[in-house]
């Protein structure tokens, strides 16, 4: 079978989208990927004119219907405790995380 | 009284003029519940063997919810009580028992998207659209549940087990992803239901369901507070037992927002009041390219074009008939070419948009942490990202990452983009009213099938995607389009019919599906009641 995903590059997209897996997950995994572009490959049927644009969303974005831009006037939260709350840790108003690992540049 | 057989409109007309209180009917709807809904769904059910593991008297039930918020309902209910005994005013939709699909956040409220990566947050501000539900005095039930992060047909993805089932066949999915609002619904446990639709995701279930299901225009309903998928295409709308309550529900909710700059600056009609205009001299077409369905072949995985499913086109040509006889002018052999590749461009567009809003689940600001331990930042990220996303936002982030590379970006997102604007052409063409055609509306079935059997597609991720082929054009072009109940199948499954319309015309889909409501009042199929109510 001609898999457009193959273990390998399976692995590296695995390792840029930030996730890890184990080998029962991965196959089905890669085995999904590789169906959807089976059917994604079905775009290439498509007569497409040179002046065809992409379309980055459906209904057009108008000056008549988009909301004009806000003042650029600071405005303040008013329950920055509760947001802070929410995050795994946090120390005077700071939150916290592991140690970040650096590379050093040449 | 039964909420199942009482529209939001009448209760709001009643607890308005002090006829019913809404403590009544929060107590009539959290007792229906208690009866109904069996188990709300919880962390750690397996992903594939969901339902083997319940009880034969949990297989009978709903299991809509996720977090009922039964306190937050009775201080509503208490308040718009004490303000109509004080002959101060109330809104529009007062003592209306509503559910959010848990993809909204609300300040104070558990907010999961279904997720074990959310499944400890607490949002810190509310949606748009729930804000002005609730200023306009609904009773907030609960959130119910979904597939995980929207990503699904049927519900089953969700991480909270047990996953909601179908009322009228409690072995069979709801549909999805607002498989919790449309069942909810149906089974009377609330009047409307609060969705998003990002591919057909508040109509195929509303098909599923046997109730109404509306995806807005873009930008009608703000998006500010809706966990985002895909951010071009994802638009929050009602689900109601009828059109009139969905009229009703979207004039509530519509308009424009200061906090979501693509919420359109577009005035609201009294949808309501536009409803019994009626659809004489209005033009509604069917496409051939809407009576056809593709599938990929189970065992060769090859796409596979048949004819649609005869049942559901005698549906769709049906409402036709009915629409006809009120007084519209059916146009035929509407060509929409470019229908059959909605799917395709969309494994490519929301992947790639699913990726990019999905990088922000990090462990750090909110949501899920990693216990185990961990060296340095990327392995705390690894960790919490591998264990709290389920199977099908990982398909997501992977695919969108894949075909929006560098290297593969020409071939598959610009393509995509491309064809995108293919699919919005062929409504163009249709609705011009200039053109050849200028229909005011399009009428197609919702979905190729009606609800099929919990498990029976799950896991097969491209199956389960075309589940959508009717709804997703609508998702690429921007336009409203509603799924309204047309009828039963043998196995007496509701099947739903669709009407689509131009930009911001939700008007006109209001108008047809309520002439077509009127029309078959008295059809047998409408006398018959759900599984779970009978």
């Amino acid at each position: 079978m001609n898999d457009e995903i193959s273990p390998e590059l399976f692995e590296h997209l695995v390792s840029l989208a930030a996730f890890a897996f184990d080998p029962e997950e991965a196959e089905y995994l890669r085995r999904e990927l590789n169906h959807q572009l089976k059917a994604v490959r079905q775009l290439e049927a498509v007569p497409l004119d040179a002046d065809v644009p992409p379309a980055m969303h459906g209904v057009p974005y108008t000056d008549q219907t988009r909301p004009p831009l806000r003042e650029d006037v600071w405005e303040p939260c008013d329950n920055p405790d509760e947001i802070l709350a929410q995050a795994p840790q946090v120390e005077d108003g700071y939150i916290i995380v592991p140690d970040i690992p650096h590379t050093e540049l040449d | 009284m039964s909420l199942f057989d009482t529209s939001a409109y009448t209760i709001a007309k009643k607890v308005r003029s002090g006829e019913l209180s809404a403590v009544a009917v929060l107590d009539e709807a959290l007792s229906h519940i208690q009866a109904i809904d069996g188990s709300p769904g919880t962390l750690d059910g397996d992903w594939l063997t969901n339902g083997e593991l319940l009880t034969d008297d949990e297989k009978n039930k709903v299991h809509a919810f996720i977090t009922l918020t039964a306190e937050r309902a009775r201080q509503q209910a208490v308040s718009i009580d004490a303000r109509v005994k004080a002959g101060e005013p109330v809104g529009p939709l007062a003592g209306v028992p509503l559910t959010i699909k848990d993809i909204f956040c609300v300040r104070g409220i558990r907010t999961t998207a279904a997720s074990r990566i959310l499944a400890n947050f607490t949002a810190p501000y509310t949606a748009t659209a729930v804000e002005r539900l609730e200023a306009a005095d609904a009773l907030t039930l609960g959130k119910v549940n979904l597939d995980e992060f929207t990503y699904g047909s049927s519900t089953e993805s969700s991480a909270f087990k047990p996953s909601t089932r179908n009322p009228w066949d409690t072995t069979r999915v709801p549909g999805g992803s607002s498989g919790g609002s449309t069942a909810s619904v149906a089974a009377g446990e609330a009047s409307l239901s609060l969705g998003t639709d990002t591919a057909g995701s508040i109509r195929q279930p509303a098909a599923f369901c046997g109730v109404v299901g509306l995806k807005p225009t873009y930008g009608r309903v703000s998006r500010y507070g809706l966990i985002a998928f895909g951010s071009s295409l994802d638009c929050p709308g009602p689900v109601s037992r009828d059109v009139r309550d969905a009229a009703l529900m979207l004039s509530a909710m519509a308009g424009e927002d200061s906090r979501d700059s693509t919420a359109a600056r577009q005035p609201v009609p009294d949808y309501v009041a536009e409803l019994d205009k009626g659809v004489k001299g209005m033009r509604i077409g069917l496409s051939p390219d809407y009576m056809q369905i593709t599938f990929p072949d189970p065992q060769t995985g090859e796409l596979v074009t048949q004819h649609l499913p005869d049942e559901i086109r005698q549906a769709t040509l049906q409402a036709a008939e009915a629409l006809a006889a009120q007084g519209a002018e059916i146009v035929e052999d509407i060509p929409m070419p470019n229908t059959a590749y909605g799917i395709p461009a969309y494994f490519v567009i929301s992947r790639v948009e699913a990726a990019s809003n999905l990088h922000r689940f990090d462990g750090v600001k909110y949501g899920y942490r990693t216990q185990s331990d961990f060296e340095d930042l990327h392995e705390m990220y690894r960790k919490t990202r591998a264990e709290g996303f389920g199977l099908q936002p990982k398909l997501r982030i992977l695919m969108g990452m894949y075909v929006s590379a560098a290297q593969y970006s020409e071939q598959y997102y610009q393509r995509a983009l491309r064809v995108r604007s293919m699919i919005r052409n062929d409504f163009e063409a249709a609705f011009d009213p200039d053109g050849a055609y200028r229909v005011d509306a399009l009428l197609t079935p919702t979905t190729p099938t009606t609800a099929f059997k919990m498990a029976d597609v799950y896991g097969d991720s491209v199956l389960m995607q075309y589940a959508d082929q009717f709804t997703v054009p609508a998702n690429h072009a921007g336009i409203p389009g509603i799924s309204i109940p047309g009828g039963l199948d043998a196995d007496g499954l509701p099947i739903g019919i669709q009407l689509l319309a131009p930009d911001f015309m939700e008007e006109t889909l209001f108008r047809a599906g309520y002439a077509f409501e009127q029309a078959t009042a008295d059809a047998v199929w409408r006398k018959q009641r759900p599984q779970v109510l009978r």
